[in-house]
């Protein structure tokens, strides 16, 4: 573990120095570019992760109506449209004055789970086995589902089918595969029948199954890499999460809970509609994503990190039985070393796959999804906060809404934003980890990006029209000039093949 | 059993001409069905799960927009293609299809990309204009497609190259 550190953030004469960019990160969502500054020596100086989406999100909803919300936030993102769905319609039961139903809280959570099963899936068998079955600067040629297909053809195919399962469980809660409309404001417009029940519940034994086997594979890759794993890219960071009342992991519903580096709390139970009190976000000049921070603490040393890894090493308990153990045997593993870890991400996430599958369960048994209680609507509001545990960390939905019902504002916080600086420490750490003075190859590039897929960032929903998002790799020399660029179309990923000039 | 043609259309309707493919099968809504054994599927972007969505198919149609192809339209069979694309949360249609291989340990069923031609993607804008009009070519080309189910008929369609 490292101390804290700001360092690399911004070179001291920057125009001094050679300019490496990984531009997009592969295999996440959305765009981000990563900067190197090298001195002549090959020592870093420099290291940034620059976002440029999220422009333009909050605009797109003003002016709506606010019952269009929900629906409309799902075209935000095409990979965690559930969880804006959730978080806006969770805004709009405050707009109307609304304490949900029994029937409604469940049918969302049980969407909302389906999502958390679904996403999880989908970061750990495709987009990170590859890296972490294969290493980190393992062929790039096998480095990507294919590879994983061919050489484990049985995970390859339990990650398809929970991702599957996971999207089944949306279909049913919300109606649709896509666009769903399950939940509006103060509550759901459909249950869950007795034959959609039946069908999610003739396969749920098999997903839990499996995710418990997802849990060992997680644990294994760290019993066999155990140095690498408990220290690549780690760092020290405050924390943030929701709690259950009683402190159990809750990825619907709960208070914030913050704790330092040391595992003191700042503030628990905090009542998130008024999160503004102890949240800030802060600008800076070199990206177009902000820098949220603890007001206690100020922009400087009061950033914190989100997402699986805090919400299983700080909640106190997880309510479900194979979970909790997991979680137990995680937190204890090699002195709690690998809970620090950054790629500890991977085992957490892994143990809420698995908590994910026993609450579908439980909730599948549970008559109230079969109520027609489904709407409860109190007295009008002004202003809506919305704040859930999305599968990548908390998501905050935050709106006003005029004497029209028409949306003025709008505010969110999603959770990679959350997690901004924290990308940046990990891979700077990374960067004098494994970079610094040495001669620069496409393995080496590809663990600064490992440290970045640990947090499954969501970048934005690229437009993912054919012929878009291509690569680029430049590489300047002390004088600012092109020394060379390597360009790739969507065909020929990870061709990247740093010549430098020497 | 699932429809014997599976036409599916990839695309974000907030995003200006990224509704292209989604619009078409809107558009086909009903007609589709009632010409003949097809089931429509949208989604944002393909994704691994959309393998199982394949099976037991006699055919399938993918739609989506395209910033680079010829106007109005494209189309073209395809097969499965070892492409990279699975480095990002979104794939190809012939990664799916290779997928579908590696998972299903058989070759997935015919396959055709229509690609319209989009201009403009910005988060909240319109379709635009010229896409519109693109559309409407596309749109004619998919319902000689529903109407003729003979996969020989559809290579007909293909451009000559």
């Amino acid at each position: 573990m490292t101390d804290i550190n700001i360092n690399l953030e911004t070179a001291a004469h920057p125009e001094n120095l050679r300019r490496v960019a990984i531009d997009p990160v592969s295999r996440v969502e959305g765009h981000g570019k990563v900067t190197l500054l090298l001195d002549e020596n090959d020592h870093i100086q420099q290291v940034r992760l620059h976002i440029v989406e999220f422009r333009g999100f909050e605009k797109f909803v003003q002016g709506r109506p606010f019952w269009e919300a929900p629906v409309m936030v799902q075209r935000l993102c095409g990979i965690c449209p559930v969880s804006h769905h959730i978080a806006a319609s969770k805004a709009m039961d405050m707009i109307v004055g609304a304490t949900l139903t029994p029937t409604a809280e469940k049918v969302r959570r049980l969407m909302h789970y389906g999502q958390i099963l679904q996403s999880h899936a989908l970061h750990f068998f495709h987009l990170c086995s590859p890296d972490l079955l294969f290493g980190f600067d393992s062929d790039v040629a096998k480095r990507n589902i294919v590879g994983i297909a061919a050489a484990y053809p049985e995970i390859a195919k339990q990650g398809v089918l929970l991702r599957k399962y996971g999207q089944e469980v949306i279909r049913v809660t919300a109606g649709k595969r896509i666009h769903g409309t399950g939940s509006i404001p103060g509550g759901v417009n459909k249950n869950v029948s007795i034959e959609e029940r039946d069908f999610l519940l003739k396969d749920i034994e098999q997903i839990i199954a499996w995710s418990k086997d997802a849990v060992g594979i997680a644990r294994k890759l760290f019993e066999q890499n155990l140095d690498l794993y408990n220290n690549f890219g780690t760092f020290k960071a405050h924390t943030l999460n929701l709690v259950r009342a009683d402190g159990a992991l809750d990825l619907y519903h709960g208070g914030l809970r913050a704790r330092d580096l040391d595992g003191n709390t700042l503030f628990d139970h905090y009542d998130y509609r008024h999160y503004w009190d102890v949240i800030f976000e802060d600008v800076k000049p070199w990206s177009y994503m902000k820098f949220p921070f603890l007001r206690s603490l100020g922009p400087e040393t009061g950033w914190y990190c989100v997402g699986p890894l805090t919400r299983v090493t700080q909640c106190d308990f997880i309510p479900s039985p194979l979970a909790e153990e997991q979680r137990k045997a995680f937190l204890a593993f090699d002195n709690g070393k690998a809970a620090g870890a950054t790629l500890g991400f991977h085992w957490a996430r892994m143990i809420e796959m698995l908590h994910a599958a026993e609450v579908i369960q439980e909730l599948l048994h549970d008559t109230d999804l079969q109520g027609n209680d489904l709407v409860n609507i109190g007295e009008r509001q002004e202003r809506g906060v919305g704040v859930i545990e999305a599968p990548r960390g908390t998501l905050i939905h935050h709106y006003k809404v005029d004497e029209h019902d028409q949306i003025v504002r709008c505010n969110l916080i999603v959770s990679t934003t959350h997690n901004n600086q924290a990308m940046n420490e990990a891979i700077r750490q990374v960067a004098r980890q494994f970079i610094d003075g040495r001669k620069l190859t496409e393995g080496l590039l590809n663990h600064i990006e490992v440290a970045i897929r640990a947090f499954d960032p969501c970048l934005s929903c690229a437009t993912h029209a054919l012929g878009k998002m291509p690569l680029e790799v430049e590489l300047l020399d002390v004088e600012g000039k092109e020394v060379d660029t390597l360009t790739r179309t969507t065909d020929v990923v990870f061709s990247k093949n740093i010549r430098r000039k020497m | 059993m699932p429809a014997p043609l599976l036409i599916f259309a990839i695309g974000n309707e907030s995003r200006g001409d990224d509704a292209l493919a989604p619009l078409l099968v809107r558009g086909l809504e009903g007609w589709a069905e009632r010409a003949g054994q097809v089931e429509l599927i949208e989604d944002y972007q393909l994704q691994v799960e959309h393998v199982t969505d394949l099976t037991g198919r006699g055919a399938v149609l993918f739609v989506d927009a395209d910033v680079s192809c010829s106007e109005p339209f494209y189309f073209s069979e395809i097969s499965a293609e070892h492409d990279h694309s699975y480095t990002s949360h979104a794939m190809t249609p012939f990664a799916l299809l290779h997928t579908y291989r590696q998972v299903y340990g058989v070759d997935a069923p015919p396959a055709f990309l229509l690609r319209i031609r989009g201009y403009d993607f910005e988060l909240g804008n319109p379709l635009s204009d010229k896409a519109a009009a693109n559309l409407g070519a596309a749109s004619k080309l998919a319902r000689e497609l529903c109407l003729n189910g003979n996969l020989q008929r559809w290579r007909e369609c293909l451009p000559n190259i």
